[in-house]
């Protein structure tokens, strides 16, 4: 093979294997994030498959969380607009993870729409303030609250 | 002033490893990145110092 | 010269403005560029320090995320850059494709080692601030997916520039590459509006107004435009550098 040849050749492979992985890779996430994702509302009404692995995302129900004081076993609510599930996790935590904040729970779907979390990440939103500015907020606002 | 002393700024609020990695990550690439094309104009220049004495040699000879 | 005489011939047949010319004569474009670089370099650095004291040491921490948001100052800045320069580079790379021009080929191919290094320092930071906060270095998300695939993009694009024998036709390929690929500039952008991601919505680069307070903000602007006069300078830089390396080439003296 000429160096011209094996230079072309090389390109070609090259393109071919970068568009490849790119659309495995969105396929890849789009598969894990539309098909998969579901809302507290959804496993009720019985959207979510039972054999595989799901996630669902929701609000942690603030007063719902029960730690286990010796293993790292937690089970708390997570709720939407409507529905309201139970998730159990053994594991740590995100450092975000608390009441009223939105998390997303990857496990699999059980009886009475328990999920058996194998992960659980939690989400925040795009403001950013100081915890004074919070406070002031949270005073002057308790009438229209966003969470 | 945000924090009140140096352990605590060192610390970032229990953040550290987090914080101060991505930091010096960023600053490394970043001088690595900014210094590259101040080498490589270093040695250019070099390279035609001694090109422009090789022609003059060439010229007077 | 002989230079000189080309370039009056070309003038008589496409009358572009005389500076367009002024600027491909390599001596007037390093003179030019040699002049421009320290009006860049100087408050970029300048900036680049007063950024990271203001943001590490006086901004105040978030109410939720403590001091881990510091993360930002160094993700959102190069995280902006990664689409901005591939967009620049994007550009260019279409000017010289099209209208033949050299030397926006060549500011083209300088946009890419930087964006390049610009995507993967916003991967890296991303996971350091993912980790503590959302629980997980990675996630398969649309976000974070389209924004390696620019990764990708970059790397492609300085390949292609490698894997031809005819430095022209390598251009050129890469170029096309890099026209391509400018459908992920939206679908990053986007990605957080149009999938379920983890990764949260828009701070800054939307038409409401920004979701920050002001004493977060103001470090933060000062940063971004640090990183991009310090890109800019280095795409200079670099431009400068291939000029001079045309005067090196012994077939171009002739």
């Amino acid at each position: 093979m000429t160096p011209v040849r094996r230079r072309r050749l090389f390109m070609v492979m090259s393109l071919v294997l970068a568009s490849g992985t790119a659309v495995a890779l969105t396929t890849y996430a789009l598969r894990q994030n539309i098909n998969l994702f579901f809302a507290p509302t959804q496993v009720i009404a019985g959207e979510a498959p039972f054999d595989r692995v799901i996630r669902v995302g929701g609000l942690v129900v603030p007063g719902s969380i029960s730690r286990d004081q010796e293993t790292l076993q937690v089970s708390f609510d997570i709720a939407d607009n409507s529905g309201v599930i139970r998730v159990s996790y053994s594991g740590i935590l995100p450092d975000l993870f608390r009441e009223g904040q939105g998390i997303v729970a990857r496990g699999t779907l059980g009886p009475d729409h328990h999920i058996q979390a194998q992960e659980v990440l939690a989400r925040h939103d795009e403001e950013y303030m100081p915890p004074e500015v919070a406070e002031a907020l949270k005073r002057t606002s308790m009438t229209h609250d966003s969470y | 002033m945000h924090f009140s002393n140096w352990q605590e700024f060192l610390a970032m609020g229990g953040y550290a490893p987090f914080v101060w990695s991505a930091f010096a990550l960023t600053l490394i690439i970043l001088g690595i990145v900014l210094v590259t094309p101040v080498l490589r104009r270093r040695q250019l220049l070099r390279q035609l110092q001694r090109l422009e004495r090789l022609r003059e040699q060439e010229n007077t000879q | 010269m002989s230079q000189t005489a080309a370039s009056t011939r070309r003038r008589k047949r496409f009358k572009l403005p005389l500076w367009m010319y002024k600027l491909a004569s390599p001596a007037y474009f390093d003179r030019l560029v040699g002049r421009i670089i320290p009006w860049l370099l100087i408050p970029g650095l300048v900036l680049l320090g007063i950024g990271l004291v203001w943001g590490l040491a006086f901004a105040p921490a978030d109410y939720q995320q403590g001091d881990s948001f510091r993360i930002i100052y160094v993700h959102v800045p190069t995280a902006a850059l990664s689409m901005g320069i591939y967009m620049a580079m994007a550009i260019t790379a279409g000017i010289g494709l099209i209208w033949r021009i050299r030397l926006a080929a060549l500011v083209s191919r300088n946009c890419a080692p930087i964006g390049a290094a610009c995507t993967f320092l916003a991967l890296a930071t991303g996971a350091l601030w993912g980790k503590p906060m959302w629980g997980t270095w990675w996630v398969w998300d649309a976000r974070l997916t389209s924004e390696l695939i620019l990764l990708f993009l970059y790397l492609g694009y300085m390949a292609l520039h490698e894997a031809f024998e005819d430095p022209e036709i390598g251009s050129r390929a890469a170029a096309i590459l890099a026209l391509v690929g400018v459908i992920n500039i939206p679908i990053i952008h986007y990605s957080v509006e149009w999938w379920h991601t983890l990764h949260q919505g828009a701070t800054i680069f939307k038409l409401d107004k920004p979701s920050i307070a002001p004493s977060m903000l103001w470090p933060l602007l000062v940063m971004l435009l640090a990183f991009a006069l310090l890109s800019a300078a280095n795409v200079l830089m670099r431009t400068r550098n291939n000029v001079l390396e045309r005067r090196l080439q012994p077939d171009d003296d002739e």
